[in-house]
């Protein structure tokens, strides 16, 4: 890989290996949402979210723009492929789920012994 | 780790995941057919869940919810479709107030379990299909989701494109 695309990567994964990212990522990629208003969902200072929009921003993944006194942040959908996001997140749900019924069956297999 | 094969369709937003399990077809479906057994395994440790109804027939309904850290209940219902004891059985999970009545406008996503015997052991196959992406989204709001982390794979895919 080109330093180029190693450093799209570091901050790809940097970007998305937060919850709350990857949550604001969900929201502005179906619309654009004012900082403010993003931060309203959140239990953080808006500053936080703030910050969280930026790394967000360098990695390309969400554009702002300003509007008035506000700043807008919408999701690049290109970039994100939201739906492929949010079928890996459920996968891990299912993923949890069949790691218990490995573990049941375990359990199984240690009581006959 | 079971899983063995994992496939998005990202058109029809389907999730099909593969297992294979050390057991035999008919204790694996023990777990569905037992309410105490499907508890065990459908919510996530932080947010266990408690089976109340369980009418493991076609037209019949399962009812549960997950209780979270702070004592907050969520619950939700499968409406079984088909039942094809040991092999398959289908069903809408769908979100419920916690008098088990859906929530109207919100999520309803279309499931089939498959069950087949495989090197003495069993394959089994989760198909998972939501209405829209929004259906999607919603359901992830919700807080579905269990330590949910991008996996490497997903995140090559976004540097390769």
């Amino acid at each position: 890989m080109a330093e180029q695309d190693e450093d799209r990567a570091d901050a790809l994964f940097h970007a998305l290996a937060d919850r709350t990212r990857r949550d604001i990522m969900r929201r502005v990629l179906g619309g654009e949402y004012s900082v403010s208003a993003l931060a309203a969902n959140y239990d953080m200072s808006f500053a936080a979210v703030q910050k969280h929009v930026a790394v967000l921003e360098k990695a390309g993944l969400l554009t702002k723009r300003r509007s008035g006194r506000e700043q807008l942040a919408s999701g690049d959908v290109e970039a994100v492929r939201s739906v492929a996001c949010m079928l890996t997140e459920l996968e891990q749900v299912w993923r949890g789920r069949i790691a218990r019924i490995d573990e049941l069956l375990t359990s199984d297999t240690d009581q006959e012994n | 780790m079971p899983v063995t094969d994992v496939q998005q369709d990202l058109d029809n937003l389907t999730l099909t995941i593969t297992a294979d399990f050390a057991a035999p077809v008919q204790r694996i479906w023990q777990i569905y057919a037992d309410p105490r057994q499907l508890e065990k395994v459908w919510g996530p440790p932080t947010y266990p869940a408690t089976v109340v109804d369980h009418d493991f027939t076609p037209g019949g309904r399962v009812t549960y919810f997950m209780t979270g850290p702070e004592g907050d209940k969520h619950a939700g219902y499968w409406q079984i479709t088909t039942v094809d004891e040991p092999t398959s059985f289908s069903f809408d999970d769908g979100f419920a107030d916690l008098e088990f009545n859906p929530i109207p406008g919100m999520p309803v996503s279309k499931n089939v379990f498959t069950f087949t015997e495989h090197d003495g052991g069993t394959r089994a196959t989760y198909v998972s299909t939501y209405e829209s992406a929004e259906a999607l989204q919603q359901v992830l709001d919700m807080g579905v989701v269990e330590g949910a982390t991008l996996s490497i794979n997903q995140i090559d895919d976004l540097v390769a494109s």
